[in-house]
């Protein structure tokens, strides 16, 4: 088994609040685990430690492959169609048009590819943000609560889509406030670290 | 190499695209007008004063573009998405410096003839007034995104951004400015040298102060 994302006694400070102390995590190929917790208890801010968008303030993260990160922002440029704004990420990482084609089928978002972005619902937004990260091929996945806004058969979509990374040898690290259903899950509690 | 380019199409989209390019063209050739109404149709004196003007309106209308540079992306996450596939913060700000040197520069450069035509000027002081401000365009579109990327996390963030701007613009406008009088055959060699340094200088300050939005 080789670890595509290991923290190492990561501490976390915010502000002047510790948010947690020697919090060590490994992820390895096709596995998933979920941070769950209340609001504020860190989950965001130990996806951006992963994602490499915070430092730690002691410890040690390691990433092993390319990334890719849902989090509260969409990232997708409002005044384009759906499928145009994809395309610019599909560029940024240099994959073809069919991986992009394969993933708004992923998350049926084929019928709102001419849908300028600023029209989408919550939900859908979520959803191509999703399709985003499908797209990227990019083996770790970080999700920051990406079924916020989501109905239950895009949540059921979203599940199918982690399961299915997984299964290709992906890993992915998830932070939601509920349960979302996916099989075969660890658990990280954040709320009892405080 | 297609990621920048595909990032650099993409602000050059967004600045001409979204109608907010014509808003520093238009202030450019608005202040251009008013200054013959405010110091009269007498064409020696809009001659020699003219030119000067044509520099000032040019600095003022880079200041106003600030605040769609940097602060927009940040909000959208885009910024975030770019560092999270690792591209350096200095390399990212390079791309829209010229992203911006050329979506904001060129439509510049062409609204300064019939500001030039308005303020009196002849062939031969167009042409100077054009090399000045196509040597400051780099520069002026380094300390544009500087100031963009220092500002974008404080409210109201475009009018500090300007009073950040104007110092270290006013050597070009000296310079600048300098080249128009018949003694001043240095001067384009000191706007040049101020504009290169400026221009060397934006990718980094710029991509540090991109950093440290994410803190």
């Amino acid at each position: 088994m080789t670890a595509l994302l290991r923290l190492e006694d990561v501490a976390c400070i915010r502000g002047d609040r510790l948010l947690f102390v020697r919090l060590s995590l490994t992820l390895e190929r096709g596995a998933a685990l979920w941070l769950r917790g209340p609001n504020g208890a860190g989950k965001s801010s130990l996806i951006r430690l992963a994602a490499g968008l915070l430092r730690p303030a002691a410890g040690t993260v390691e990433r092993r492959e390319r990334i890719a990160l849902i989090d509260e922002a969409t990232a997708l440029d409002a005044e384009l169609p759906l499928r145009r704004a994809l395309d610019f990420w599909a560029r940024i990482d240099t994959v073809d048009g069919h991986a992009v084609d394969r993933a708004m089928d992923d998350m049926a978002l084929a019928p709102l590819a001419e849908v300028p972005v600023s029209m989408l619902s919550t939900g859908q937004r979520k959803r191509a943000a999703m399709a985003r990260v499908i797209a990227s091929g990019a083996p770790i996945w970080l999700l920051d609560e990406p079924a916020n806004g989501m109905d239950d058969a895009a949540q059921a979509r979203l599940v199918a889509g982690i399961a299915k990374h997984r299964a290709n040898g992906g890993a992915v690290l998830l932070a939601s406030h509920f349960a979302l259903g996916v099989p075969d899950l660890a658990e990280l509690d954040m709320g009892a670290l405080a | 190499m297609t990621a920048l380019i595909a990032l650099f199409w993409r602000d050059l989209r967004r600045a001409w695209g979204s109608g907010a390019l014509w808003l520093p063209v238009l202030f450019f050739l608005l202040v251009a007008t008013a200054f013959p109404f405010a110091v009269g149709p007498d064409a020696p004196l809009l001659r020699r004063a003219g030119g000067g003007m044509v520099w000032v309106a040019a600095l003022l209308s880079a200041l106003l573009p600030i605040d769609r540079l940097v602060k927009p992306d940040k909000d959208a996450g885009v910024l975030d998405q770019l560092a999270v596939r690792g591209f350096a913060d200095e390399l990212i700000a390079a791309v829209k410096i010229v992203a911006h040197a050329i979506g904001f520069g060129l439509p510049l450069l062409i609204a300064l003839l019939p500001a030039s035509a308005l303020l009196a000027q002849d062939s031969a002081r167009v042409e100077t007034l054009a090399t000045g401000i196509a040597i400051a365009i780099p520069a002026l579109a380094s300390l544009a995104l500087l100031s963009a990327a220092l500002t974008a996390n404080l409210k109201g963030g475009s009018a500090i951004g300007g009073l950040l701007i104007l110092p270290l613009a006013v050597p070009m406008l000296i310079f600048g400015a300098g080249m128009l009088d018949p003694s001043g055959r240095g001067a384009v060699k000191l706007l040049a040298a101020v504009s290169l340094l400026l221009t060397v200088i934006g990718p980094f300050a710029a991509g540090a102060a991109l950093r440290g939005l994410r803190e």
